[in-house]
Formats: C-alpha cells, structure tokens, sequence
C-alpha cells in the first residue's frame, strides 16, 4: 500500500470511523458518500465499538509480498455489533481452534511496513474477545 | 485537586522463561530465577510495538475516565523503543484514540523513566490550569543484546493514566525528583542493543537515586514509611526493588500489589507505572501510595497518591493488570521469540 493511500484511510484504519446516516441510521463502514438503504447523503461519524463475531475465515499459508514471515495466519470476516461486516487479519489466536461464531475484538496494530525504512502502516486487526 | 482520573494497561500474550533463554545461552537459570526473582517475561507479537501497546493502554484508561477524547489537551509518551528515530509516536496514538488535532504531544525518552515524566508533565499541566485533562504513557518493547544478563529480563508492556481535577480516583499529593549524571546504561543511535557500564547498574544508579527520591519526598511531605498503604518502585528485576523498600524500612505487604517483574519482566518505561496501575486494582479508597521510578542516565521521579472512593466503581471498567498478565498466555521457544524480536537476520 502506498503511503498517502494509507493516510486518507488513517479515520477508519486507526480507530474504524463509520458513517450514521442521518435520515436513516445505517451505519456504513467505510464511510460511503450516499446511503445504500435511503440514498441520502448527510451523515454523523461514528467510531464502531470494535466487537463483533467471526461469520467466516480462511488461514493464509502462502501469503502476499510482505506478509511471508507471519504465515500462517487467519483472515476472516467480522460482524460487528453495529451490523457492519469488516473483513480483517485474526491475531493473537490458536488457529487451530478458531471457529465461526468466536467472539472477537479489534485491536490497533502494526499491519505492514514500507521495507525497514519506509512508513509503518498500522491499521485494525482482530483478536479473540478474552476480556484482556 | 488533581490526580489519575483513568488508568489502563496492555501486555502481551506471549511469553519466554527464563530458562528457555538460559538454555539457549547455557547460563544457570537457577542463578537468575532465584537471585534476581524473575521467572519469565512477556515477548510483543511481531505486530505489537510501544504505539500499539500504548494505544491498547490508553484505550483502557478512555473507558476508566469515561470522559470525551477529545477533552484531553495533552500526550505524552514515554519510552526508549519508540517505532521511529524521527516521526513522533504521541500522534499516532492521539489519531488512533480521537484526540487529534487540539492537542499537544511529546515522546519522552529517559531509559526506564520516561513514564513517570510523561505523569510529572501531565498532573502539572493539569494541576496548573494549563488545560482540563491530559494523557501520560509508559511503553516499551526493549531489547537486550542475546545472551546478556538484561536478554532475560527486556520486556514488553505498556500502562496509561489519564490526569484530571473531576472524579479523581487517586490524588496526587506531591512530587519529588532526583537526578545526576550517571554512566550506568545508554544506546547510542543507529546501535541495535544497549550497552551497560557494568558495575554501576546496582548501587551507584538504581540504589542511589531510589533511595535519594524517597528520602528527599519522605523529607518534604513529613511522611514516614510506616504511614504508606502501598509501595511501587522500579523493577529492572525482582531483587533490586524488594531490596531497596526492605532497606528503607518498607514490607512487602506494601509492595506486593505493585511487584510484577518476577513474571512480567523488566518493561521499562512501564515498569513502576504498570506496578501503580496493579495496585490501584487492589487499593482501598482513601489509601496512600508512593510511586517511585528510576531511569538510568539517570533519576527517579517520587509521587504521593491518596486513593478516593471514586476507584472502586471505576477499576471496573477495563480490565486489571493481573488478568492481562496471567490469562490467554501463549509460551514461545527461543527460535521463536528470536524470530519475533527480529533477532534473525535475513538478507535486505
Ligand atoms: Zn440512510
């Protein structure tokens, strides 16, 4: 990813700032220019709480470039309490008894880095809901 | 009045024994788990670093003080392992937590008293009406050379205290710092790992300025040992502080809420913040504690807290520093925690 790329995202990357509409109360995320359930176009920022449940998943173990030393790793879609579904990385986990239905949590952490001397690009991820 | 309005922690799940590293090392583990009461420490993921930890902290802290982000008018975060030599870690944070942009942040780096500086600026600030609320953290994610005696101790943690006038939850009394110019341990730029001077790190530095801090606090406030529900100090291992309160006239009833190092390891700047956070899980209303760090370079910051009755409904709502230390853990060998502290070199 480049870097002003990951900077425009930074509102919903670092703390998963959503859009309410205003005329109907959807709740998009990202954060979308016109409603998809009223097309209207005012809207509230909303940070999502970070709960949610795992519908479904998947363990990479033959990962893109600049993921080749975490394998392997979960990548799964999150329903959040919101309603919103958020696909993400499932960390901090026993993958051998992750299943759907798990509670999880987002957390803020390092996602990828631009070589070792390039931007740090932090982002959400996932981890089981431990109360920790 | 000010005081800590919200407190919060986060610790990594992994961790390493301290005979996995002396295994490795063939050094006698039993030397180091009995003499310096460490037994294991805790090992950041490789997608853990001082920002998110400190991230994680604060958001606990966010939901103790259940105030408005945005009211907090100041970051600081202290640490020695900030992810950049230059690009600031307070902003990241403040972006992440919804603080920016009317705030003023600054990372602090004094070796393992970067934390309690941050708390030091942030109670003044407060204190002096500068602004309402502000944020300290205390985060590190340090390394030690492999093999060398701070390998078994270099950990990963980091705690966060929100400061404020309403709804306090543990009144600062007083302050007190002492500091000198000490050659006991440093990192110059670009190095990888530390350097200690070796025979300073006990007496002439730790030693010294701890009981300088306390003497002169104890002097100040016309307090004695006695009159302390709770003790924290800082705990580069478990021997040195227990030594030095037990040499002041302090018992371990007052220390050990705040002794975490013999299963979490030396966190640095989180060391004696992350103790402060551990014992105001367990304090009392209406209880006093004193909270001394000590960095090396080197200095201690001394402060006085009473407790009130607003800590108890409020420690509720995040979660204690004992759960984060003993629950979901996951035990790594050392191929494993070489691998996540980038200690194997792969070719650029
Ligand atoms: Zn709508």
């Amino acid at each position: 990813m480049n870097v002003p790329r990951h900077w425009r995202e930074t509102p919903e990357r670092y703390r998963m700032e959503a859009a309410k509409c205003r005329k109907c109360g959807k709740i998009s995320f990202p954060a979308r220019l016109i409603c998809p359930a009223c097309s209207n176009k005012v809207f509230d920022k909303t940070n999502l709480s970070g709960k949610g449940k795992l519908l479904t998943y998947t363990i990479i173990r033959t990962a893109p470039e600049g993921f080749e030393d975490i394998v392997p790793y979960a990548v799964g879609i999150v329903e959040m309490e919101e309603g919103v579904r958020v696909m993400g990385q499932i960390t901090d986990c026993d993958l051998a008894n992750l299943k759907t239905g798990d509670k999880l949590i987002s957390k803020f952490r390092r996602m990828n880095e631009e070589g070792k001397t390039g931007l740090i690009m932090y982002s959400y991820k996932f981890v089981p809901d431990v109360g920790i | 009045m000010v005081g800590i309005i919200g407190y919060g922690t986060q610790i990594p799940r992994y961790r390493i024994k301290v005979e996995e590293i002396a295994k490795v090392w063939g050094a006698d583990a039993e030397a180091l788990t009995q003499g310096l009461n460490l037994y294991e420490k805790s090992v950041p993921a490789p997608d853990e670093d001082c920002t998110t930890l400190s991230v994680g902290a604060a958001k606990n802290a966010l939901a103790r003080a259940g105030i408005d982000p945005a009211l907090i008018g100041a970051v600081y975060v202290g640490s020695e392992s900030h992810p950049y030599a230059v690009k600031p870690t307070g902003t990241i944070v403040s972006e992440a937590l919804g603080i920016c942009p009317y705030v003023h942040t600054a990372d602090l780096e004094f070796s393992c008293k970067a934390g309690t500086e941050g708390m030091f600026i942030a109670l003044h600030l407060v204190k002096t009406g500068v602004m309402k609320c502000a944020l300290a953290i205390g985060a590190d994610t340090s390394k030690g050379t492999p093999g060398d005696a701070l390998e078994y101790s270099a950990s990963a943690g980091a705690a966060a205290f929100i400061m404020g006038t309403e709804n306090i939850v543990a009144e600062l009394l007083d302050t007190h710092c002492y500091m000198t110019d000490t050659p006991d341990f440093w990192r110059r730029e670009n190095a990888r790992y530390p350097e200690h001077g070796g025979r300073f790190a006990g007496k002439p530095a730790y030693q010294k300025h701890v009981f300088g801090a306390v003497e002169a606090i104890l002097e100040k406030t016309g307090m004695k040992p006695k009159d302390f529900d709770y003790l924290i100090f800082h705990q580069p291992n478990g021997k040195f502080p227990v030594q030095t309160a037990k040499q002041l006239g302090f018992t371990e009833a007052q220390y050990r809420y705040g002794l975490l190092t013999p299963t979490l390891g030396n966190t640095y700047s989180g060391s004696s913040p992350m103790g402060l956070a551990a014992t105001l899980d367990e304090a009392g209303p209406d209880q006093l504690i004193l909270l001394v760090s000590y960095g090396s370079g080197a200095g201690s910051d001394a402060f006085v807290f009473r407790t009130t009755k607003h800590l108890l409904k409020n420690r509720d709502m995040a979660p204690r520093v004992r759960k984060q230390l003993n629950e979901h853990l996951k035990y790594l060998e050392y191929g494993e925690y070489a691998k996540f502290r980038g200690k194997i070199l792969k070719p650029e």
